[in-house]
């Protein structure tokens, strides 16, 4: 394997890990107007994504910074192709990032109603764009003989890259209705759990026709495996969300995830980004990459630290694994000094938590 | 406007923003981690009192800061896509590395932090704040290594084949004289905005008769800071300035509007008349100083524009090698001078409100202590134009030039759009965060309740810090 599609695969691993950790944090922003139905509720849904949103968003700063520095006429060619998108997407994730410090700093019904309207909006805007957009690269754009996206807005939005829109937007729902299932108790735990299911009657159709379509376009064998496991996950989460085994109906929607990723990325290589224009004009993993030299350094600094970004990352959801309840958030706001209602004892979010 | 007009404005706009909340957060985060450190050491409660005032300060700051970075990150791929084509292999690796190494660092230590009240040891929560301060100060330290690559290019060639940058030497990227001497000159200045956000918020709450005995304490220790850190910034910049005239002699020239060299060459603090070089109405000028800063020798030669353009147009091809004259001129001398009034002002309120004294009683005191907390950003702001518009026409000096760097395929009408969009966005955002860090530290510093108690005892998250 050379270094440029060892790249490629890091490249498909942060994506995962990215869609994987915000997707179920844009899931929660995305059912904010559904799930809460009072601000407790609200708090308590803000409040279980809120020592980690930023820390997965991070993953996203570091595809970023990958692409840039691994392939960095992907990165060029790619930014100033879905240019409008992409800004869309900078609004919404600079709204979103500042929502959640800032919402609950006045105690006002008005401010805090305008700040859930712009978290729903900023979750849900980059969860659909982010599906358009990569559908759109795996089905290529028009790219001239330098690489330069000869397009505009409109043309991301064909049928297929509205379909992996709407799939990304499904599967976050679910997969933060799953999270949300698994991260609190009570009452929202309950209906968290049911309305992963409901969202199921939609998540499961858009995410089977997504993965048939890109395999009929664009597939290849080993990819037919990765679409049809990565949908055959998607039913065992519904399935384990049924029984009530949220642990496991969360791995589900995030295996899911994982194998769109790989399906996706799998279907692209070794392209980075095909031209429709001319084949020859696509960019590859080997014309888009970086020098051997720098993708040695890249690939030691990535051997030795990613490792210990799992690890302290990983700790973080460890150290914060208790379910909330709604008492926690109790109107009259937490009372200091006192232990709070199901210190001892209280379940703990784990892999096979049952109800 | 041109393609090209409209994202070197909208590079500046959202930079020079970014740039209000970044130094803040730096110098917060360290002075949050200090002050939870005396709380642990000393038990005083009024140190925990003040960890979460200036805590939840630094958060409304942090917010903006995080969110405005991403824009950065992402617009040299939208708007300068030439530029990223051409210096990618270079300049994507201390981004990359950024991310990597000090990004996750600061925002999953943050959130442990802000959440972890109740459920970390008093330690191990200590640690946290240690660390995403630390990642923070890394942080800055990567993508200030990105930019003194484009000041000062080392470890890398033009490869012959694809006519694009290529590291040949990370070392020696990130080793490179220009980010050494950066990065500290822009830690300095962190530190100074920092003292003059804690004078004011102190001046306000003295000015208005609240806990006078904490704010006090508070008052002398953010005059303290920014009389340190103006100090070190100016030592800091002065070694930067040598670095200048040896790799970057236009821009040294530039700051002067030196036309042509001199030895010893004078600095102007003031001129009237043109800077283009044709008349000079009047100036009040301080004999040998120029050439001190910039050689360290009082009679040392300090080149001038018009004799570096011929070099250039020798070395580079014909062409016009100058910055916007004015620009660096008076950008110049504002960030030294904000900079120096602000430590300046902090030496006389030291005075002013030394040991054994009665604090002042003239409102005129307090009123020019909450309004200095303008002087450190005017300074920075000032700096950072002169450096950028200090290197023009380069985007990388001497290997890429601006107009090169910008994107072939956007349209001007798109960056309109995003400019636009950024430009009201983030005036919203500016008031919205002034609004609430203001509403914030009028509320002033809140009793602990259970201020004799261990740290982490009894507890639940407090309200300061959850969602």
């Amino acid at each position: 394997m050379s270094l440029a599609t060892f790249w490629f695969a890091i490249i498909a691993i942060l994506w995962t890990g990215y869609f994987i950790l915000e997707g179920f944090d844009f899931g929660v922003g995305i059912l904010l107007p559904v799930l809460g139905r009072d601000n407790t509720d609200r708090r308590l849904m803000i409040n279980a994504i809120g020592p980690v949103w930023d820390g997965n968003e991070v993953w996203l700063l570091t595809a970023g910074g990958a692409t840039f520095a691994a392939f960095p006429l992907w990165y060029a060619s790619l930014f100033s192709g879905f240019y409008l998108a992409l800004l869309i997407i900078l609004v919404a994730l600079i709204i979103r990032g500042v929502c959640f410090e800032f919402r609950g700093k006045v105690d006002n019904p008005r401010w805090r109603a305008r700040w859930d309207a712009a978290i729903f909006a900023g979750s849900a805007l980059p969860a659909l764009l982010w599906g358009v957009a990569f559908a759109n690269i795996v089905r290529g754009v028009p790219l001239d003989s330098a690489h330069v996206y000869t397009g505009n807005l409109l043309t991301l939005l064909n049928w297929y890259g509205l379909l992996g829109g709407l799939t990304t937007l499904s599967l976050f729902a679910m997969h933060g209705a799953m999270f949300l299932a698994l991260k609190t108790d009570g009452e929202m735990r309950q209906r968290a759990r049911q309305l992963a299911i409901r969202i199921a009657a939609a998540a499961v159709p858009l995410a089977a026709a997504f993965l048939a379509a890109s395999q009929v376009g664009h597939g290849k064998p080993w990819t037919d495996v990765t679409a049809a496991l990565g949908a055959l996950a998607l039913l065992g989460g519904l399935a384990a969300a049924y029984r009530g085994r949220e642990g496991w109906a969360f791995l589900g929607t995030a295996i899911t995830l994982a194998l769109a990723v790989t399906t996706l990325f799998g279907d692209l290589y070794p392209r980075v980004l095909p031209s429709t224009t001319s084949a020859a004009y696509s960019l590859t993993v080997a014309n888009a990459s970086s020098s051997h030299y720098t993708l040695t350094v890249m690939t030691w600094v990535a051997l030795i630290f990613t490792p210990v970004v799992l690890v302290y990352q990983g700790w973080t959801y460890w150290v914060f694994s208790k379910r909330l309840t709604r008492a926690d958030f109790a109107e009259s706001g937490p009372v200091t000094g006192a232990a709070p209602a199901g210190e001892d004892g209280a379940p703990t979010a784990r892999i096979s938590g049952r109800p | 406007m041109s393609t090209l007009d409209l994202s070197r404005w909208q590079f500046g706009i959202t930079t020079v923003y970014h740039f209000i909340f970044v130094p803040l957060t730096i110098g917060l985060s360290l002075l949050v981690a200090c002050l939870q450190t005396a709380w642990l050491l000393r038990k005083d409660p009024a140190y925990l009192r003040l960890t979460k005032f200036f805590g939840k300060l630094f958060l409304i700051n942090f917010a903006v800061g995080v969110v405005t970075g991403i824009v950065q990150e992402f617009q040299f791929g939208m708007n300068w896509s030439a530029y990223s084509r051409f210096v990618g292999d270079v300049f994507g690796a201390p981004l990359a590395m950024e991310a990597l190494l000090a990004f996750f660092m600061e925002s999953t230590f943050l959130g442990l932090w802000i959440f972890g009240w109740d459920k970390l040891s008093p330690k191990l929560h200590l640690a946290t704040i240690w660390l995403a301060a630390i990642g923070t100060s890394l942080s800055a330290y990567f993508i200030l290594a990105a930019n003194a690559w484009m000041q000062h290019p080392v470890g890398y060639e033009v490869s012959p084949v694809t006519h694009r940058a290529q590291l040949t030497s990370i070392v020696a990227l990130l080793t490179n004289s220009t980010a050494l001497a950066a990065w500290p000159h822009v830690f300095f200045a962190s530190c100074l905005i920092t003292g003059g956000v804690v004078i004011a918020v102190a001046a306000w709450h003295l000015a208005h008769g609240s806990d006078l005995g904490l704010f006090r304490r508070v008052l002398r220790l953010g005059l303290s800071v920014t009389l340190a850190a103006a100090v070190a910034t100016a030592v800091t910049g002065d070694i930067q300035a040598r670095l200048m005239d040896s790799q970057q002699p236009m821009k040294m020239a530039a700051a002067e509007a030196l036309y042509n060299t001199e030895s010893p060459a004078s600095f102007s603090l003031f001129t009237i008349g043109s800077l283009n070089g044709s008349k000079e109405l009047w100036s009040v000028r301080v004999p040998y100083l120029l050439s001190l800063i910039a050689t360290l020798d009082p009679h040392g030669t300090v080149q001038g524009i018009n004799n570096v353009e011929q070099a250039y147009v020798k070395k580079y091809g014909p062409g016009d090698y100058k910055p916007i004259i004015p620009v660096t001129y008076w950008s110049f001398r504002l960030m030294i001078g904000f900079g120096l009034l602000a430590g300046l002002l902090a030496l006389i309120g030291l005075w002013l409100t030394r040991r054994r004294r009665d604090l002042p009683r003239s409102s005129w005191f307090y009123r020019a202590a909450v309004w200095a907390v303008v002087l450190p950003y005017l300074g920075t702001t000032s700096g950072w134009i002169f450096t950028e518009m200090g290197r023009q026409p380069w985007t990388v000096f001497g290997v890429l030039k601006t107009q090169q760097s910008v994107s072939p395929g956007v349209t001007p009408s798109s960056v309109i759009i995003s400019m636009t969009v950024f430009t009201l966005l983030y005036a919203a955002l500016a008031a919205i965060a002034g609004k609430l860090a203001i509403t914030h530290v009028k509320a002033g510093v809140p009793e602990e309740p259970d201020s004799g108690a261990a740290p982490g005892g009894s507890g639940r998250p407090l309200p300061v810090f959850t969602y």
